[in-house]
């Protein structure tokens, strides 16, 4: 029997586990999962608990629940890969030897990297959103604040789900109206970034969000510490940002075995050099990798996972079968935005192509608003939670082609200038 | 936009101002750029963009991080040679495209 191992039962790696399960010969190969937490949490409702608008046990499931009866599963950790003897060794001293390895293994906030973020006022004054401990207890200090300075920062650029700040902040400027509080609340976004948006069609369309719902950007502020003292964020050209409230997205790390089996990218932020078309480990034939694990140049995001998982399963089999790996992953992703007061907007690209405004053309959606605040868009966020359980992490087929499609899109007068990098 | 430069040739700029072909790019390029932005180039400078330029080519995404990293600044170092918004200065004068997200 030949050996298929996944590190990692996130979006990613329950994927690729249904689909492989489903096209690889059983008679041939075996193939295991490992991961380290036996629970499932949705990461997307992270973003909707501190509002009160998912409850915490809403966003978690058991991990087994989405794997075929079939399947072996290893609930362990993963301290490090031994690519030169096809070994993957666990904190329990076991070891695991594989023929392919798919690593899934995702990416973490960790406050830890920034000097006073996660001191004495982490978890009293100083909160993520991007861990389910974070952002349930972001839920109880929201429900009573009085308000005052709410400083949203995002520590890196390289963060998971990009949109996700923003939306934080549109969500708190409809919380604290709805709350009859908004004028006792300054709202505050601070990014390294050169602005909240960045692209030009994007920036174009939606930068007027902002000044509509009085959210103050401060833009090219990269964080180096917290002066906990002065509850001041600092950056590290000195500039300082005074808060009451501090909602951070902290430095996102890949896994720690990344590091201790020195297969991460110069970045030292522990993600895994992949080819970004065919998702082959750089450096490794019989390694691959999927989601946020990886170093491609597009958005780290669950819609991701899923275009990527389609390129990966084609390939899998092709390196199995000893042919080229013919399927290419062009880095489409396509992320609702949701913008409050029961709406959202809606952004589809790719390497190539940046946001553009037009039609989504999904077909049992219908059309959605790209680039565009709409309720639908909203709908269609809140519909994702339900897909993400019932279909996607099971492998199912969905109603949107992996990748991206310029049908509905509107033509611009100005050709692509950048690409993303972030 | 176009823009004539100093150069005697015409390089052909992004609407934000960077160039939109990265290999229209020439130290004489950079000097002209950072004078718009106030900075007066050295050896350090040099190093600096050279190094982006090379990270760019090689298809690798940059971050004020990776320059830290890089053994050729320290991030601070990065900030007193670019003041402001060192990576998207550092980047224009490098004659490589904006760095941005995805929206
Ligand atoms: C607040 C928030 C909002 C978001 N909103 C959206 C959205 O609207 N749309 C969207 O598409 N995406 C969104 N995302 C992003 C999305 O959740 C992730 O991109 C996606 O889950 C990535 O899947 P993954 O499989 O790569 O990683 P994960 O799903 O994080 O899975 C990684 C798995 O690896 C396991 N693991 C890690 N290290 C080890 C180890 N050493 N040993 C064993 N197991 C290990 C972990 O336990 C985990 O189960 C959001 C994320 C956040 C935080």
């Amino acid at each position: 029997m030949k050996k298929l191992l996944i590190i990692g039962a996130g979006t990613a790696g329950t994927m690729m586990l249904n689909k492989l399960h489903r096209t690889l010969p059983a008679k041939e190969w075996e193939i295991t999962i490992v991961d380290k937490d036996l629970l499932h949490y949705y990461q997307p409702g992270f973003l909707f608990i501190p509002f009160g608008i998912y409850k915490p046990e809403q966003v978690v499931k058991s991990k087994e629940e989405f794997f075929p009866k079939e399947a072996t599963a290893i609930w362990d950790e993963v301290s490090q890969v031994i690519p030169e003897k096809n070994e993957v060794r666990l904190a329990s001293g076991k070891v695991l030897a594989y023929d392919v390895l798919i690593i899934a293994s995702g990416t973490t906030p960790r406050p830890a990297e920034t000097p006073g973020l996660n001191g004495n006022l982490w978890y009293k004054d100083i909160f993520d959103f991007y861990s389910y401990e974070g952002s349930t207890l972001l839920a109880k200090k929201l429900e009573d604040w009085q308000g005052g300075r709410l400083v949203i920062n995002l520590a890196e650029t390289l963060i998971k789900c990009p949109v996700a700040p923003l939306e934080f902040a549109f969500l708190a400027d409809a919380y604290f109206t709805n709350k009859g509080m908004r004028d006792k609340v300054e709202i505050l976004y601070v990014t390294p970034l050169s602005g909240a948006f960045t692209k030009p069609v994007a920036t174009e369309v939606l930068s007027g969000l902002l000044d509509k719902k009085k959210i103050q950007v401060i833009p090219d502020f990269y964080l180096e510490r917290v002066d906990e003292e002065r509850k001041e964020i600092v950056s590290y050209d000195e500039q300082r940002v005074p808060f009451d409230l501090l909602v951070s997205v902290p430095v996102n790390m890949g896994a720690d075995f990344v590091e201790e089996s020195n297969m991460g990218d110069d970045d030292d932020l522990n993600f895994i050099p992949t080819n970004k078309h065919t998702l082959q480990a750089k450096e490794f034939d019989n390694i691959f990798v999927i989601g946020d694990a990886t170093n491609v140049p597009t958005s780290k995001a669950g819609s991701v996972a899923h275009f990527m998982a389609e390129t990966l399963q084609e390939n899998v089999l092709n390196y199995i079968e000893e042919k080229p790996l013919e399927a290419s992953f062009d880095g489409h992703a396509n992320c609702f935005i949701e913008t409050g007061f029961g709406k959202a907007t809606l952004i589809d690209f790719n390497y190539d192509t940046e946001p553009l405004p037009g039609k989504y053309p999904l077909p049992v959606f219908g059309p959605m608003n790209l680039l565009k605040e709409s309720r639908l868009n909203h709908a269609g966020k809140l519909m994702f939670r339900w897909i993400y359980w019932h279909r996607l992490l099971t492998g199912k087929e969905l109603p949107v082609s992996s990748n991206m499609s310029n049908a509905g899109k509107e033509k611009q007068h100005r050709p692509h200038e950048d690409p993303v990098v972030v | 936009m176009t823009e004539t430069m100093n150069t005697n040739s015409i390089i052909e700029m992004s609407s934000e101002g960077y160039l939109k072909d990265p290999m229209q790019w020439t130290p004489e390029v950079a000097h002209t750029i950072a004078k718009e932005e106030g900075i007066e180039l050295t050896d350090l400078h040099f190093k600096v963009l050279l190094y982006l330029r090379e990270q760019f080519l090689n298809d690798v995404r940059l971050s004020i991080r990776r320059i830290g990293k890089s053994g050729i600044v320290t991030i601070k170092e990065f900030y007193s040679l670019f003041p402001g918004g060192p990576l998207k200065k550092s980047s224009r004068i490098a004659g490589i495209p904006k760095p941005a997200s995805c929206v």
